[in-house]
């Protein structure tokens, strides 16, 4: 593993997380009051370009870096998990404005108390993990 | 210096998922809080923290860069964090007495340091930060996972965790918030 490539790719995601205000918790509460297109057209246009680019690597059996076959694997079929799961997930995205990667750009652009968020999320996952067999997946 | 639209932003991230992909790794942020609860030892407590963590550290490398590339941005890419929001959008926000976006990223009133000696203030930063980490885990995934990268993969259950996060973001901004402040 070169750590390198890592790096880099991930400062990009940084920049672009940053530069487009996707990272701003105000830019969330307008896209959940339906205000503005920005966030749609973003997530939108990613999800759209990355599903032309999936089904040509799968149609041309592209190979990736090292030579081994691009497998996207397959998310375990189910709704309760992902319902509600999702649902706990939203109510904290629209609460402190910002998702996983965000919480970490937000750090970097200098926005200290992020911190205590993102140790918030390290409980949750770690309540999560406890708790896991008895929750309904 | 402007920020940058969303057709500029959109593609560069489908660019991020395909570099990621030609790496032979899978797009996915949240993972790394589980990671990290397994580097602090969280093995001990629960199995689902009994992983090789090892073998997600270029994941971890991504989330360096992440923090590296918001600082770049932010101290040498951009002259202001004024957000040019929708006029509704601000009236709705003077609503709730909530403040700051013609010069931060954040509103103050929940962000800024001075307010940290606040209960309420200090329960909305964690008790926020425990719902993405718990829920992300138990959806399987993010925004990264699942909206960007599975719904790329036209995966149903990336759909209904998409779902999700909406039925929880629309409860919580037209619902709740209105009740918090």
């Amino acid at each position: 593993m070169k750590a390198g490539k890592y790096l880099l790719i991930g400062t990009l995601f940084g920049i672009i997380l940053t530069k487009s205000q996707v990272i701003s918790w105000f830019r969330i509460y307008e896209m959940f009051r339906f205000e503005s297109f920005h966030m749609y057209g973003i997530i939108g246009s990613a999800v759209v370009l990355g599903a032309i680019m999936v089904q040509l690597m799968k149609r041309s059996g592209m190979k990736d870096i090292d030579d081994n076959e691009i497998v996207l694997a397959d998310k375990n079929k189910s709704i309760i998990r992902y319902l509600f799961g999702g649902t706990l997930f939203g109510l904290g995205w629209a609460l402190v404005g910002a998702c996983p990667g965000p919480l970490f750009a937000l750090l970097g652009a200098g926005y200290w108390t992020i911190l205590i968020v993102i140790l918030g999320a390290i409980l949750g996952t770690f309540v999560y993990g406890l708790l896991r067999n008895k929750l309904p997946h | 210096m402007n920020p940058w639209p969303w057709y500029v932003a959109g593609p560069l991230l489908a660019g991020v998922l395909f570099t990621m992909l030609y790496f032979g790794k899978t797009f996915g942020f949240s993972s790394n809080l589980r990671t990290i609860c397994s580097m602090g030892g969280a093995g001990k407590f629960a199995d689902f923290f009994n992983f090789d963590w090892k073998a997600q550290r270029w994941n971890l490398f991504f989330l360096v860069g992440t923090v590296c590339g918001a600082v770049i941005a932010s101290q040498f890419l951009m002259t202001d964090h004024a957000i040019d929001l929708n006029p509704k959008t601000v009236a709705a926000l003077q609503d709730l007495g909530l403040s700051g976006h013609t010069k931060s990223y954040v509103p103050g009133e929940i962000f800024d340091v001075s307010r940290l000696g606040s209960i309420k203030v200090l329960a909305i930063l964690i008790g926020g930060g425990f719902l993405i980490g718990f829920g992300t885990r138990w959806a399987g995934g993010c925004t990264s996972g699942h909206a960007i990268t599975g719904l790329s993969n036209l995966q149903l259950p990336s759909l209904i965790a998409t779902v999700g996060f909406f039925i929880g973001g629309l409860l919580m901004t037209h619902l709740l918030l209105p009740l918090i402040f």
